[in-house]
């Protein structure tokens, strides 16, 4: 009862909040069309926030060599870029600079990455691993790696056969493989120098991510959140590619690498064994929890940051409890994996809102007091700010339209739940906002401390479910559920929003037809790049928003984009383009759009996508004419 | 007497009228079946050679208890984890026209028995023969490959597709009369 005022106060707070992202949505809309005639009042309306009150730690973001070495760009995942030749005034001059055919035709979601005069690539399966020459014309290949993965390996894989990048460290071009290989190159020459087998195909495990290299060890973890698959993170060595460390996402203390250094801010967290304890007996072997997203890194506290997925399976009257140690996220040593807390977005997940998302590491002014802070969009569709040295949560606000819950009770830490759209089996619940994709899936935001801003590339859909009962057959899916999903309000089912991150609201936001499934960029230039899934790369002004150039591209755009310095020292902008994903799988998977629940009910909401765009592969680097 | 004979002969010929497909309740369980051969492809240097059917097929394909039977078991066995109601999704739409390895029940069976190299995994030995023989004859089904008499109906489930014998007949779509 003593929880109730409180909890009745967030949940006004909820509504008011939704009003007013209603209404700053439609304002951005309005500035888009009245671009020119409303100049002055345009300038008054999105007057910049304060800056230099939010900045990434600076040993989490060193200053801008030029290059591009790991997708997020730094340890504190800003994807901000210092280099400001191409500017919010002459951007829209830019033009091609070199295209190269990745000659996969799947989803490319992956970041290239520029080292030196070199820039790698990695495709969706086939995992093919290509450098190319920037310093010479045309950029030529200068070597190429094939792993030859197990085609088997693609009928694992929940959302298409994605790859999301590889990561450099000390001469060594470190990726990932579908069927569960960790592969070190050598940079130079492309030669293997270690390759070590993590994970087992035959019982669903299929490795997506970008790996992150921190302190000389290499941090892999495993997807298959749809097939019963537990989660965990490795540690690989750098030097030899063995395992140092394991951390999974469900059972007892020891194997989730929770010891005395384990202080979880909330009651809710706090106990023994709850990755078993929490769970129907025997379940937390195949419950999920999986760690397919983004990890960040703290040099001063000593911390890495990393989310964990979704509880298997969907349905969640086959798992009752709060099924830990799933769709939350962990702070641990990076030496020993140890965890130092945790807090759960989503206890007894209902609706797949995998916990995985990017974590953006900034140093700000909280209520007064200077505060080091770790901002998360999440996948349930609130704006985190988390206190990145407890995991307290400083504000958590809904970005979009949410109806699956209520807000988040300060208080207890813990998601209020809406018992009107809860799912179980048996029951149809209709228009559930987000959707199990999420306000924002693994899709990356940009952080600009020049605007204070948080920049967003995020979906607008909601769903209908039906719980169903399944059978946990190893090596295949564990979902029982029947979702298909349909536009959120308004229509358009993607959008581009500027977060005020002090202000907790947002400065603009642009509409998009298809949800953007593409990762962000800002620049010093004030200038932001997004991609969408008709196949437009986007030029928008990090202040306004306004459309300031677009090209183009022979495919969908849901990859990261990035910025650097090329050998004649000017700035070039790179895009991998090529349909696919859960988003796009309706294409890169050839999928019958009659069935509502074809990929796992995404097809719905984007039966029209095979007329927008085809599959494709193909990087294009843009820059300023000569 | 006459009476009674007219009732004998009316209740035999309401008997007789009932007449219905054969309902194999019990398939035998018996592992695996012949290892017919069943090529993936058309091409055949040389001319085509005679295809080897399997007497089980006939059996099988078409028949209303089966395709039922077949409905259930595919979501029993995780097909629709992958396949989702026939729209695909990890693994390929089967509702379209497009076959990968071959349309017919023997491809279809040997795809499910044996696996095939792009993910299909193998359910030999792990699914009973003839509950083989039903899928296939359903994954039919889906795309029009079966008598809408015959094919399921819809779901009791959320509805999520045109109901199997509503999918346009395929022997006769986009063809010309």
């Amino acid at each position: 009862m003593k929880a109730l005022p409180q909890l009745a106060l967030t949940r006004v707070d909820a509504q008011r909040h939704t009003r007013k992202w209603t209404a700053g949505n439609s304002f951005g809309v309005i500035l888009l069309v009245t671009l020119l005639a409303c100049l002055p009042l345009l300038g008054a309306a999105s007057e910049p926030p304060q800056t230099g009150a939010i900045v990434p730690p600076a040993a989490a973001s060193p200053p801008d060599d030029g290059q591009w070495t790991m997708p997020a760009k730094n340890y504190a995942s800003t994807r901000f870029s210092e280099l400001s030749e191409i500017n919010d005034g002459n951007v829209k001059n830019l033009q091609v600079a070199f295209t190269f055919s990745t000659g996969v035709n799947k989803g490319q979601e992956a970041a290239p990455l520029v080292v030196g005069n070199t820039m790698y690539i990695v495709t969706p399966f086939p995992n093919i691993v290509y450098a190319l020459d920037l310093s010479r014309p045309g950029a030529p290949m200068k070597w190429k790696y094939e792993p030859n993965p197990e085609p088997a390996a693609q009928g694992v894989a929940c959302c298409d056969v994605v790859n999301r990048g590889a990561a450099f460290a000390d001469g060594r071009v470190f990726f990932n493989t579908l069927d569960g290989h960790t592969i070190a190159l050598d940079a130079n020459t492309g030669k293997p120098i270690w390759n070590t087998h993590i994970g087992n195909i035959n019982i669903g495990e299929t490795i997506t991510m970008a790996p992150l290299v921190v302190k000389g060890k290499v941090l892999v973890g495993n997807s298959g959140g749809e097939m019963g698959v537990r989660g965990w993170v490795k540690a690989l060595d750098a030097g030899d590619g063995h395992v140092v460390w394991t951390a999974y996402g469900t059972g007892p203390d020891k194997d989730v690498l929770i010891g005395p250094t384990f202080k979880p801010h909330y009651d809710m967290d706090k106990g023994k064994d709850l990755g078993v304890t929490t769970w129907p007996p025997e379940a937390w072997k195949i419950g999920g929890g999986n760690m397919w997203g983004w990890i960040s890194y703290d040099p001063d506290l000593n911390l890495i940051f990393h989310g964990t997925g979704n509880p298997g399976p969907w349905n969640p009257d086959l798992r009752p409890g709060d099924n830990k140690w799933t769709s939350g996220i962990f702070a641990r040593d990076p030496d020993t994996g140890a965890a130092k807390w945790f807090y759960q977005w989503s206890p007894h997940d209902l609706h797949d809102y995998d916990g995985i998302n990017e974590q953006i590491l900034l140093d700000m002014t909280w209520q007064g007091k200077p505060r080091k802070v770790l901002v998360r969009p999440e996948r349930n569709g609130y704006l985190y700010i988390l206190d990145r040295t407890t995991g307290e949560v400083l504000s958590a606000k809904p970005f979009g339209p949410v109806n699956s819950s209520k807000g988040v009770d300060l208080k207890t830490g813990r998601l209020i739940e809406n018992p009107d759209k809860k799912t179980g089996t048996g029951k149809v619940v209709r228009d559930i906002c987000p959707t199990a994709s999420g306000l924002k899936d693994w899709q990356p935001s940009a952080f600009s401390p020049k605007t204070g801003l948080l920049y967003i590339p995020h979906n607008n859909l909601c769903m209908d479910e039906e719980g169903v009962e399944v059978n946990y057959i190893a090596g295949t899916p564990y979902v029982g559920m029947n979702v298909r999903m349909i536009p959120g309000p308004g229509g358009n089912r993607g959008a581009f929003t500027a977060w005020d991150v002090a202000a907790e609201k947002p400065a603009w936001s642009l509409k998009e037809n298809f949800p953007v499934w593409s990762g962000a960029v800002v620049t010093a230039g004030d200038v932001v790049f997004y991609g969408t899934m008709e196949g437009w790369f986007k030029a928008v002004s990090a202040r306004t928003g306004d459309l300031l150039w677009q090209f183009k591209t022979s495919s969908g755009i849901i990859g990261q984009p990035i910025t650097y310095r090329g050998p004649d020292g000017h700035q070039y902008v790179a895009i991998l383009s090529g349909v696919g994903g859960w988003a796009g799988a309706i294409v890169s998977g050839d999928l019958d759009p009659r069935d509502a629940t074809a990929a796992l009910g995404f097809v719905n909401a984007m039966k029209d996508l095979k007329n927008a765009t085809t599959a494709g592969g193909t990087l294009y680097v843009f820059r300023l004419p000569r | 007497m006459i009476r009674r004979v007219a009732v004998l002969v009316s209740a035999t010929l309401v008997l007789a009228a009932c007449q219905r497909e054969e309902r194999d309740t019990r398939p035998q369980s018996a592992l695996g079946s012949g290892e017919q051969p069943t090529p993936v492809t058309t091409l055949e240097p040389g001319g085509e050679r005679p295809f080897h059917t399997d007497n089980k097929a006939a059996s099988f394909e078409a028949n209303a208890f089966h395709m039922s039977e077949g409905k259930r078991l595919f979501s029993w066995f995780n097909c629709s984890g992958c396949h989702a109601n026939g729209g695909g999704g990890m693994g390929p739409a089967l509702m379209d026209e497009k076959w990968i390895y071959g349309s017919s029940m023997e491809s279809i069976h040997a795809t499910i028995r044996d696996g095939r190299p792009n993910g299909m995994p193998s359910f030999r030995d792990k699914i009973p023969d003839d509950q083989i023989w039903e899928l296939a004859a359903y994954v039919r089904s889906l795309s029009g490959n079966a008598p809408s008499s015959a094919a399921p109906q819809r779901n009791d489930d959320m509805m999520v597709h045109p109901s199997e014998n509503r999918m346009p007949d395929a022997a006769t779509l986009g063809k010309s009369p």
